[in-house]
């Protein structure tokens, strides 16, 4: 097998490989390095590329391997994670120049738990700044391209997570979902992601955007990969006092059920006004398809969903000012030079070391939590969360999981939202209740418009990342895996 | 209800950051815009509903380790990345005048 087909297979299929003594976990990792190197030029999917320690890594694999004591499926698969994870010994930016040079002293549970799992480490993939956007615009470093499109956005903020995989540059990603972080690009960029429910996956050592709304979770370029990975990361940690107690499902095994019996939920609030006609088609095709393959579906009503957007931008934004308050120039990350007193360090560093998009997430959300505001706004927005999660609660009663599409439109041009945060805010418009209502959310390739990919989300009760697996996989079972993009082709 | 450059200045001093006069201006029309959009939530009636307080649904159990020692960073792990330290302290500007 050449280079290029092996960067081209799933996590599933080289795993299968390395199984049968077919290929080395050497020969997969130095495939991907050489595809990142003759393409992350132009899709600028990479911060930090680690090819030694990689390299390292997947010899070890092999010599596990050949002493009889590989792993797991992820045994040498070569990953990569959001540049929001930290990893010992290895930069952390967040995306932003405040922690530039930053080298972390541990490593985050989900990467530790990857790590353990056999998988090689390939680098650090670009984000929105901090994970605040819905575009990778806001990194600090430098834009990532749509490997569809290099003239459009990957979306955000796990940008790099998505088209990596889309660029086939690995087999397998970690992102992080705060609002639809992980959703909206795997939607953009036509792979597979899945943001679990809040305290299924440690946040340990994830670098805190909105605390009580982020979620680490994995993209693939199917199903099983993703399960897969899950199947890694997922679980009980004692780091993390939000993670819950239940153990992981095995989110392999059910993967083939199918969607025979399954009650799809399809609230009317999510096909309004907004949503592009082309992107609406392909996903009511979606239903239809489910429909044929004996699933039932119920008109629901989501009521509250309007209210998503006001509710997020003033709770997440309030607990990113709490969280990026550690920012101080102090302990570490960049502190402004020449600073007379300790208040003129904290507000110097703060004002060179952070972008436009945090400064402005910072501001909102220190003005609704300052003194004559917490109670109307802040404390308001919460209580719009209950009543979010009790429309979801409602719905549950009545469907398996809920579908729609995960944005209004499919990936826009760079440029195109950046004069305008509130346009840009829009595009979680689908995504964000999900947040809200602590919910398990999915992103799953069903087709395209005008040439560009559009995802089907599905929405599962609290620890029900099993059902939504299932349910997509029957899907990509009759749709097929999604062509590979040929922008990067055409010009190579 | 436009936000003032005054407002903006109270907010940014609360906030640590030391902004730019075109960062002024930008943020306050960027921000009244957003407030805007968010303040639509004051005409829902949300009287008698609890504000949610944990993501976690109520009774899910979560993982708790158990109250024992276990070794930490080191002094040179902790400061490894202080832009400036003496000894086993990180070093800051003078404080008090």
């Amino acid at each position: 097998m050449s280079a290029g087909e092996l960067t081209g297979l799933s996590l599933q299929a080289a795993s299968a490989r390395l199984a049968a003594g077919q290929v080395s976990s050497r020969q997969l990792t130095e495939a991907c390095l050489a595809r990142v190197a003759a393409t992350d030029g132009r899709v600028g999917a990479f911060l930090t590329v680690t090819g030694e320690r990689a390299l390292a890594a997947a010899d070890a694999s092999d010599a596990r391997r050949a002493s009889g004591r590989a792993s797991g499926p992820l045994d040498g698969i070569p990953v990569a994670v959001k540049d929001l994870f930290l990893t010992r010994g290895v930069a952390t930016t967040a995306g932003s120049r405040i922690l530039e040079g930053f080298i972390p002293p541990y490593d985050g549970t989900a990467v530790a738990r990857l790590q353990a799992a056999g998988a090689v480490l390939l680098g650090k993939l670009n984000l929105d700044e901090f994970a605040m956007g819905s575009s990778n615009e806001h990194s600090a470093y430098k834009p990532c391209h749509n490997p569809w499109d290099l003239s459009r956005t990957p979306g955000g903020s796990s940008g790099g997570s998505a088209a990596a995989l889309a660029a086939r540059q690995c087999f397998g990603t970690l992102g992080t979902d705060t609002g639809g972080s992980i959703r909206l690009p795997a939607s953009f960029c036509g792979v597979v992601g899945l943001k679990p429910t809040y305290g299924r996956v440690s946040r340990y050592g994830v670098i805190a955007f909105a605390s009580s709304l982020d979620q680490p979770g994995p993209l693939g370029r199917t199903t099983w990969d993703v399960a897969a990975l899950l199947s890694a990361i997922a679980g009980p940690d004692p780091h993390d006092p939000t993670c819950a107690a239940r153990p992981a499902d095995d989110y392999l095994s059910a993967l083939e059920n199918g969607a025979r019996g399954l009650r799809i939920g399809v609230p009317r609030e999510w096909f309004g006004g907004g949503l592009q006609p082309e992107v609406e088609a392909r996903v009511r095709e979606a239903l239809a398809t489910y429909q044929r393959l004996g699933a039932t579906l119920v008109e629901i009503s989501l009521p509250h969903s309007r209210y998503g957007i006001g509710a997020y931008y003033l709770i997440a934004t309030a607990e990113a000012s709490a969280n990026l308050a550690r920012y101080d120039g102090v302990r570490f990350g960049l502190r402004a030079p020449g600073v007379r007193g300790l208040k003129e360090l904290y507000a110097e560093s703060r004002e060179q070391g952070f972008g436009a998009e945090p400064k402005r997430r910072i501001m909102l959300g220190t003005y609704a939590l300052s003194a004559g505001y917490y109670q109307a706004d802040y404390l308001r927005a919460q209580q719009v969360r209950t009543l979010i999660r009790r429309d979801f609660d409602a719905a549950f009663t009545r469907c398996d999981v809920v579908a729609g599409p995960v944005a209004p439109w499919p990936a826009f041009k760079l440029g195109e939202k950046t004069g305008d945060p509130l346009q840009m805010y829009l595009a979680d418009i689908f995504t964000i209740t999900c947040n809200l209502a602590a919910l398990p959310g999915l992103s799953v390739p069903c087709g395209l418009a005008g040439g560009l990919p559009v995802g089907l989300q599905l929405v599962g009760r609290p620890f029900d990342e099993a059902t939504l697996l299932t349910a997509a996989r029957a899907l990509e079972r009759e749709l097929g895996p999604p062509p590979a993009p040929t922008a990067l082709e055409a010009k190579a | 209800m436009p936000l003032s450059i005054d407002e903006v200045r109270r907010v940014a001093a609360l906030a640590r950051l030391k902004l730019s006069p075109e960062e002024e201006r930008l943020f306050a029309g960027q921000l009244s815009a957003i407030l805007d959009h968010v303040r639509e939530l004051e005409s829902l009636d949300v009287s008698g509903v609890p504000p949610m307080t944990h993501a976690l649904a109520e009774g899910e159990a979560v993982a708790l380790r158990p109250d024992l020692p276990v070794p930490g960073l080191t002094p040179d792990e902790a400061l490894a990345n202080a832009p400036s330290r003496q000894g086993t302290c990180f070093k800051v500007p003078r404080i008090i005048e």
